[in-house]
């Protein structure tokens, strides 16, 4: 019975593999008259660690920000050409914004915890959503903490500040504030810039288990970071002074083995030999 | 002789303040001046800026004291304030700041959320940013003029507590707008991507997120701006306060009696009023003025300890 059913959550493991969560059709943004995406196409697998990597200011952070529409926030800001989540053009006038970072959730940079309990950090996404009940609540912040990996350090001080925990505790508390919305894609914006190695193998070690159910796409500039985790990756780069190219993408292993590209190849060996 | 003594030191205040920022100047440009002489000189400028201060509530105390006693804060005045006590007048001035929290702070916080949250960053916002940061330097006659002719007459609300709590309110407004702008700016944008990205709606956010964090500074704007409000003479001169009123204030359209006006006038219109009596009143406004402040102190300090 229970092999059966391993064998039958794999079997749909592999299905997934295959379908495309994430599409970006010739995508072009902008930031006023600057030009920070160049005609970007690119499908994200569902069941695969995708990693985003490429030096800073290539526009990395803004390919990210385009699945939940975080660069709506910037004045200026502008979109051409087409994003689908599940084949869903996600740009079109009809899209309920707050319903897509429902399902497409972010972790930034920087640890950023609300300024409340660890309970109530990640309670407020639920809170927010309507959930009012205690216990569910209870059940849902228990939950997310767990899959997050932090629960055993924390379930002693759930009402304590959130912003007194370490680095790497506060980025997983991040994390478990947006698993507990459940999300269908994680987002992560070099979620481990800011922690020690330690702290960054813990959250490469919750990314591998969290990928199970999630989509996640990963910015890093950390080369072997995104050897470690990823199974894709897209190298972008910006030439001269134009920002935004993506050069390159394809099964991560390829990509650090086999560039196709030379200018992939002369990033890789620059950083990586 | 409150004004002028007030006058006197400022004039004082400002012509040292002067003084000495010029011979700091003058001894930076010859490059003599020493890390210590710069202490010193800006430790006295401190002292000098404190000083009046200390004086005024001081002598304040000295001359006001002999008045204060049970009968004198709980009585209403008799033979036109020379004798009896003055509890009509603190209750006034109580309506009053009471109405103008009313007023000023739901606008006030409103229209900060709205400019920092909300409206666009084009010229018409900066303006209107800019236009309200102006209106705190209006001069308070001019509000007081423009209450008399919008509320007292044209909306027909005649000298009243009313008419005087909504000319209050618009000069308060200023500050408390200003407060909570910058409250509201302070909060870092992290936290509102932070909800923001899982879903949370814009006004949730702001509900949640921003006013709670912004709280404790939009708080100590309007506890200054009130505290302000309480010792205000001219705008409510002209809207609704009376010398003498026989009975407390039954209605919002009744007209009322005031610290800051009551002081103008005993120890202006009234002769032979006992000096003692002035400055007892002199003393329940500065302590009323000062112990909002020193709330506003309170908040503040707390505010950052929490952090
Ligand atoms: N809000 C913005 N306004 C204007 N230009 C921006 C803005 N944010 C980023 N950029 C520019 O867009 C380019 C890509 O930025 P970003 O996506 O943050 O790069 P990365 O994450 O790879 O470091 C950079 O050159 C940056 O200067
Ligand atoms: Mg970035």
């Amino acid at each position: 019975m229970n092999r059966n059913h391993a064998l039958l959550s794999n079997k749909t493991l592999t299905a997934q593999a295959c379908a495309t969560k994430l599409r970006t059709e010739k995508v072009n943004l902008y930031y006023g008259s600057f030009q920070a995406l160049r005609n970007i196409t690119l499908d994200i697998h569902a069941c695969a660690i995708t990693a985003i990597i490429g030096p800073s200011g290539c526009g990395k952070s803004s390919l990210l920000r385009l699945f939940n529409r975080m660069n709506d926030l910037i004045p200026g800001a502008r979109v051409e050409g087409n994003v689908e989540l599940d084949g869903i053009l996600i740009y079109s006038p009809g899209i309920d914004v707050v319903e897509l970072r429902k399902k497409v959730g972010m972790v930034f940079q920087k640890p950023n915890p609300f300024p409340m309990s660890v309970f109530e950090n990640v309670a407020f996404g639920p809170r927010r959503h309507g959930m009012s009940n205690r216990a569910e609540l209870e059940e849902i912040v228990e939950k997310s903490l767990r899959h997050a990996a932090l629960w055993d350090e924390v379930k002693d001080k759930l009402e304590q500040s959130g912003l007194a925990l370490s680095g790497g505790q506060q980025q997983r508390l991040c994390i478990a504030r947006v698993l507990a919305v459940e999300p269908e894609v994680i987002l992560m914006d070099e979620p481990c810039s800011a922690l020690d190695p330690l702290a960054t193998l813990k959250i490469e070690d919750l990314m591998r288990n969290l990928a199970q159910e999630y989509t996640i796409i990963i910015v890093t500039h950390n080369m072997q970071q995104a050897a470690r985790v990823s199974e894709m990756a897209a190298f972008m780069m910006m030439e001269e002074d134009r920002a935004g190219v993506l050069v390159e993408y394809g099964p991560t292993s390829e990509l650090f083995t086999n560039p196709k590209d030379k200018r992939t190849e002369d990033y890789i060996t620059g950083r990586f030999g | 002789m409150v004004d002028r003594w007030l006058i006197a030191f400022y004039i004082y205040v400002v012509v040292n303040i002067a003084v000495i920022v010029l011979a700091v100047i003058k001894a930076k440009m010859t490059r003599k001046i020493s890390e210590r002489t710069a202490f010193v000189f800006l430790g006295l400028a401190t002292a000098l800026a404190v000083l009046p201060v200390l004086f005024i509530i001081v002598y304040t105390i000295i001359n006001g004291a002999g008045a204060i006693s049970w009968s004198f804060l709980t009585q209403a005045p008799s033979q036109a304030g020379k004798a009896g006590g003055i509890l009509p007048v603190i209750i006034g001035t109580f309506y009053l700041m009471l109405g103008t929290l009313v007023f000023a702070l739901p606008i006030g916080v409103m229209a900060g959320i709205y400019l920092t949250e909300y409206a666009r960053d084009n010229w018409l916002t900066r303006l209107i940013n800019m236009a309200i940061m102006n209106l705190a330097g209006v001069p308070s006659i001019v509000f007081g003029l423009f209450g008399l002719s919008v509320f007292v007459l044209a909306f027909h609300f005649g000298l009243s507590l009313l008419a005087a709590s909504l000319t209050l309110a618009s000069q308060a407004l200023a500050m408390v707008i200003t407060t909570s702008r910058e409250a509201i700016l302070a909060v870092p944008r992290e936290y509102r991507e932070g909800s923001l990205a899982i879903g949370v709606t814009k006004w949730q956010t702001v509900r949640h997120i921003v006013l709670p964090q912004a709280l404790p500074g939009i708080i100590t704007g309007v506890v200054l701006a009130i505290s302000r409000a309480a010792g205000e003479t001219a705008p409510i001169l002209v809207t609704g306060a009376a010398f003498l009123v026989p009975r407390l204030p039954g209605s919002p359209l009744d007209q009322f009696m005031a610290l800051p006006y009551h002081l103008y006038t005993v120890s202006s219109n009234v002769p032979g009023m006992s000096k003692t009596t002035m400055w007892g009143v002199a003393l329940v406004l500065l302590v009323v003025v000062l112990s909002f402040d020193v709330l506003a102190a309170v908040i503040r300090f707390r505010s950052r300890q929490r952090i």
